[in-house]
């Protein structure tokens, strides 16, 4: 059992299922017309980048291109938690602050799941690394940026009590604790359903993968496992220091409640 | 006693004043002229330039926690952060000294066990000051603490802020009746009509 390779005809006859989505657009005036045809554009030119970049690390098989192409995803995490916020948290500082946790965790938690549990030969084996630095990447970026995201609106909304305890003398990590508990809760909720429900409505993603591959379904399961409990600590990580850095940068050593860091919310 | 020096409120000139133990000094001034931010800054709640000393001791020599104990700002919507307000009260309030601080400011005691959202604006406004003034600090920062109450409950919260007084405290009073600052306070503030404003009229708050 092997799999099939898809050629470019193959591909042309499912793009053309869009006109679905172009059919319903026209239809209701939707004008997502354009916004599908960017959509479709920017998705092929990326996979296939992506896909050419990494035929040529693979080939390499050297630790320091390997190294380099995880630095630019975690700089596109990074990037990418900083845009999703809906008040934007200012300076370098919040910057510095998802950017550290997201390398810290990529490479702490990847380095173990594949270093210490996978273990294959060379350790440094892109194949291995990357797709994997990839998942925990994406799922502590959506924990920082739901943390953050949380935060900051909670600690906006709750303002007037917040500030009641400061001015009653209360220690800023006191008078925060509601907003960093709802935060946490919201930052490590995702994955808990996730595991709580995969395998009943849909296949994985990287299972699905491995399956169509020619793999075992249990071994593939396997894989699933192991990676679903790296994203589940990886995500828990990243919420905490996600929370920390809020109460750091939203609060200042005088125990003040620091909403000037926040830009006004974007319309 | 309570000094400010030079201390920067947005585009004001920087103030300079002393509130002795004991006494009380109303700010006045149109909305908008910056008296909430003058408490505010005052309680080291909002960062602003300038100085402010306790008793010679200035705001930086001490934690913050330890100088908003002493210096307390209450504001004028007061919010509440516990289910029902005895549990925002520290866990050592002396129950005695808590019940009669309640009936000085004219509440049931059975109100701190209601939920908050249910007490009416009026009581928990008094519920605030209560909540303010129960470990005694030093200096009292009140924005607008009858606004909310009728002219009997009024009364008896002006009674409470000078008996408070008559045991060397200090009292930054705003406040828009001038019946209560006549009462009240031994010396005035008066802050300017904020830049940019018409001669004539109050700027929307």
């Amino acid at each position: 059992m092997s799999y099939v390779p898809l050629t470019p005809l193959d591909l042309m006859l499912a793009g053309a299922l869009l006109a679905v989505n172009a059919a319903i657009s026209w239809a209701f005036s939707l004008k997502l017309e354009k916004s599908l045809a960017v959509a479709t554009v920017r998705m092929l030119l990326q996979l296939a980048l992506v896909g050419l970049v990494l035929k040529f690390i693979f080939a390499q098989t050297s630790p320091a291109w390997t190294a380099l192409l995880g630095l630019i995803m975690v700089v596109a995490a990074g990037v990418e938690v900083m845009s999703r916020q809906h008040r934007r948290i200012g300076g370098w500082q919040a910057w510095g602050l998802s950017m550290a946790t997201l390398l810290f965790i990529g490479v702490a938690i990847t380095g173990l799941g594949v270093g210490a549990i996978i273990g294959p030969d060379p350790w440094y084996a892109p194949r291995y690394i990357l797709p994997i630095l990839g998942m925990v990447l994406g799922n502590t970026m959506t924990a920082i940026s739901l943390v953050l995201y949380t935060f900051t609106e909670t600690a906006a909304r709750e303002r007037a009590s917040i500030e009641a305890r400061l001015a009653l003398g209360a220690h800023r990590f006191d008078a925060l604790s509601g907003v960093l508990h709802v935060a946490l809760r919201t930052g490590m909720m995702p994955i808990l359903n996730s595991m709580a429900t995969t395998g009943i409505v849909a296949l994985p993603g990287m299972m699905t993968g491995q399956i169509l591959a020619g793999i075992d379904p249990i071994e593939a399961a396997k894989y699933q496992v192991l990676i679903m409990f790296l994203i589940a600590s990886a995500t828990a990580l990243g919420s905490f220091f996600g929370g920390l850095g809020a109460i750091m940068l939203l609060s200042d050593s005088r125990h003040r409640l620091r909403l000037d860091r926040v830009a006004a919310a974007r319309a | 006693m309570l000094r400010v020096e030079h201390l920067r409120i947005g585009d004001l000139t920087p103030l300079s004043f002393e509130v002795a133990a004991g006494e009380c000094l109303a700010v006045e001034g149109p909305s908008g002229a910056g008296k909430t931010r003058l408490l505010r800054a005052i309680a080291d709640l909002d960062p602003a330039p300038g100085q402010v000393f306790l008793d010679g001791a200035e705001r930086n020599e001490m934690s913050a926690s330890a100088w908003r104990r002493n210096v307390r700002f209450c504001a004028a919507e007061p919010a509440w952060w516990t289910e029902t307000p005895r549990s925002a009260f520290p866990a050592d309030t002396a129950p005695a000294r808590l019940a009669r601080l309640l009936h000085s400011l004219g509440l049931e005691e059975s109100l701190l066990d209601r939920p908050v959202a249910l007490l009416s604006t009026g009581e928990r406004q008094r519920l605030a000051l209560a909540r303010a003034l129960i470990d005694e600090p030093q200096v009292l920062l009140l924005d607008e603490p009858t606004a909310a109450l009728d002219a009997q409950n009024a009364a008896l919260l002006d009674e409470l802020i000078k008996y408070h007084m008559l045991s060397q405290k200090s009292v930054i009073l705003v406040s828009h009746d001038p019946k209560q600052i006549e009462r009240l306070a031994h010396a005035r503030l008066l802050l300017p009509k904020p830049a940019g404003t018409p001669a004539t009229g109050e700027r929307a708050a």
